[in-house]
């Protein structure tokens, strides 16, 4: 076994930026193991994208072509990789931890009789010459995780979205050679039907383009509360937004949820008030330019981003934050 | 329908957690246990399918002695009976080990629909549905909000990132991830409560399902999270920290 293997995932005919993180995660392992990385494209006509990928500083570039691979399935792809891997026989495959990422390679790497070492923020070097550590996020956050591969099969790695500097994955060298693989899939073995991808309810919110944002959490604890954060986003003329298990309560309708599956947003300034800051969370808020956050957790994770930081009872803070605001308004 | 659910007991998420002296997992003492959040999901959506479809649903776990207390309140939400896998060694099992476990016991009563959450709150592996899938050799897919029955098997709505989603069809039997938020959670009732007592919990050893627990991945050590940004924390009463705050708004951010 040799080799790192990048998967890189597009969407809608383009690549994500942690897909490029991804190969900067890639890059990083080869820095330590002095292995050669390899960009895996898995698609039906993926030429143009595989031209922009061979510009990035990796081996080459191998596109797993097939037009059963045209539309993601798990079956799909988890096959396709299979038969790669087998060819390929790789130490590292690296994957972004996307939604797409996490519904196969778990799979996958199962087959194998591996597992995924899923949502990695770092890598790094263990003490001993034993090969890399993984670091995990674990209880939301508030902790981390130091992880280390002992299988015999390759090392499976997906990568947290912003966690690797995506700058170590630009383009220095010459492009790399693109060769294609081409796996035996039969229509048969593909045992799920997706659907065409389609928007949810239509969005009258644009919380992207707010440059004012108070947005709530489960600090909250009932509907009931709601009206003290309403008012302290009136008084600010901010709009109002959630973080999830208050959109999943129905508190708040979806389209008011910032984060992996709501909206991601980047105001001047992001108020969080009873939002203890999980991953999902934070992916979708942590571009803002200035973060306050009140919470009664000083440990909580979302003072890891946080500009200014209030510690308490938000029952107690955010009326009279309300209060002061108004009074310097006046 | 035939549904088994697969549930976690977690530590509670507002809990304080300290490193255990040998640096290799939590002090878990003085933790309160709930839980996990998705699983609470995918048994609604388990409870919900069988008031609409008949059948029965069979909530399924492995972990210590603690779990079941867990266990008892799915039976009082509505659950027919369960079945829990005794394993004191949870911690030291990854993924495989720990799905190869449930899936040993899933096999044995041959389900048409195996539900479980999407992500557990602790390990955040997010993983061990789509592992069951592949060990038991069903389709599977995940963060589902929505399960509908067709003729040929199922159609379950789909979460894709950013506000968008996905229908997918699929025969059964079959394995989902649950995501939150697709159902409104219910309370157990007090008659719940009661018959959950008089409720089947079928006990099976970790040893007796004859799976192998060496693990591919092990958690080495748990350390404190690097801070990414210095944070200013604000002291002071209530009124004191929000008149600091309103100053740093107004002179810093600029947005007053």
């Amino acid at each position: 076994m040799s080799g790192i293997l990048v998967v890189v995932e597009q969407r809608e005919g383009r690549i994500a930026r942690i897909s490029w993180e991804a190969i900067a995660a890639g890059q990083r392992l080869a820095a330590q193991t002095g292995e050669p990385v390899s960009a895996i494209l898995i698609g039906s006509e993926t030429e143009a994208l595989a031209a922009e990928v061979s510009a990035k500083p990796v081996a080459k570039v191998i596109r797993v072509e097939h037009p059963l691979l045209a539309h993601y399935t798990s079956d799909g792809f988890a096959l396709a990789l299979q038969q790669l891997l087998q060819t390929e026989s790789p130490a590292y495959v690296v994957l972004p931890h996307t939604y797409q990422v996490r519904d196969y390679a778990p799979a996958l790497a199962a087959r194998l009789g591996e597992v995924l070492i899923s949502d990695v923020v770092d890598i790094g070097a263990a003490a001993t010459d034993a090969g890399p550590v993984f670091t995990r996020q674990l209880m939301q956050g508030r902790l981390n995780g130091i992880y280390k591969h002992q299988g015999s099969g390759p090392c499976f790695v997906s990568v947290q979205a912003g966690a690797f500097r995506v700058e170590a994955a630009d383009a220095t060298t010459a492009p790399a050679g693109i060769t294609t693989f081409t796996p035996t899939i039969e229509a048969a073995q593909i045992r799920t039907k997706p659907s065409e991808p389609f928007r949810g309810s239509t969005q009258t919110v644009d919380l992207g383009s707010a440059q004012l944002i108070v947005s709530v959490g489960r600090g909250i604890k009932e509907a009931e509360n709601l009206p003290l954060v309403q008012d302290l986003a009136t008084a600010l003329g901010a709009e109002l937004a959630a973080s999830r298990p208050i959109c999943d309560n129905g508190w708040l309708p979806m389209e008011r949820q910032v984060g992996s599956s709501g909206q991601t947003v980047a105001p001047k300034l992001y108020l969080a008030v009873g939002i203890s800051g999980a991953i999902q969370h934070l992916v979708g808020m942590k571009g803002s330019q200035c973060i306050v956050a009140i919470n009664k957790d000083p440990d909580a994770p979302i003072f890891e981003v946080a500009d200014y930081g209030i510690v308490g009872d938000l029952f107690e803070l955010v009326p009279a934050l309300t209060e002061a605001i108004k009074a310097a308004r006046r | 329908m035939k549904i088994i659910v697969a549930i976690k007991q977690v530590p509670d998420r507002d809990a304080q957690f300290r490193i255990d002296p040998s640096a290799k997992w939590i002090e878990e003492a003085d933790l309160q246990f709930a839980l996990n959040e998705s699983d609470a999901y995918a048994l609604e959506e388990a409870l919900q399918l069988k008031e609409k479809h008949g059948g029965e649903v069979i909530v399924l776990s492995a972990g210590p002695e603690r779990i079941g207390q867990t266990i008892r309140e799915a039976l009082a939400k509505g659950a027919d009976r369960a079945i829990n896998i005794a394993c004191e060694d949870l911690g030291t099992r990854d993924a495989l080990g720990v799905a190869r476990l449930l899936a040993a016991a899933a096999k044995q009563e041959s389900p048409d629909l195996l539900l479980t959450g999407l992500q557990s709150e602790d390990l955040g592996l997010g993983q061990t549905g789509v592992i069951l899938a592949e060990l038991l050799g069903l389709p599977h897919a995940t963060l589902i909000l929505h399960v509908e029955t067709t003729e040929s098997g199922l159609k379950v709505k789909r979460e894709l990132e950013e506000g968008w989603f996905q229908e997918i069809e699929m025969p059964t039997p079959a394995v989902l991830t649950i995501q939150s938020g697709g159902n409104k959670l219910r309370y157990a009732t007090l008659m719940g409560i009661k018959k959950a007592k008089t409720k089947e919990v079928r006990q099976l050893g970790a040893a007796e399902l004859g799976v192998d627990a060496a693990p591919v991945v092990v958690l080495d050590r748990v350390t404190l999270p690097h801070k990414q940004k210095s944070t200013q924390i604000l002291p002071g009463s209530p009124k004191e920290a929000a008149a600091a705050l309103v100053e740093k708004l107004k002179f810093e951010v600029r947005v007053l």
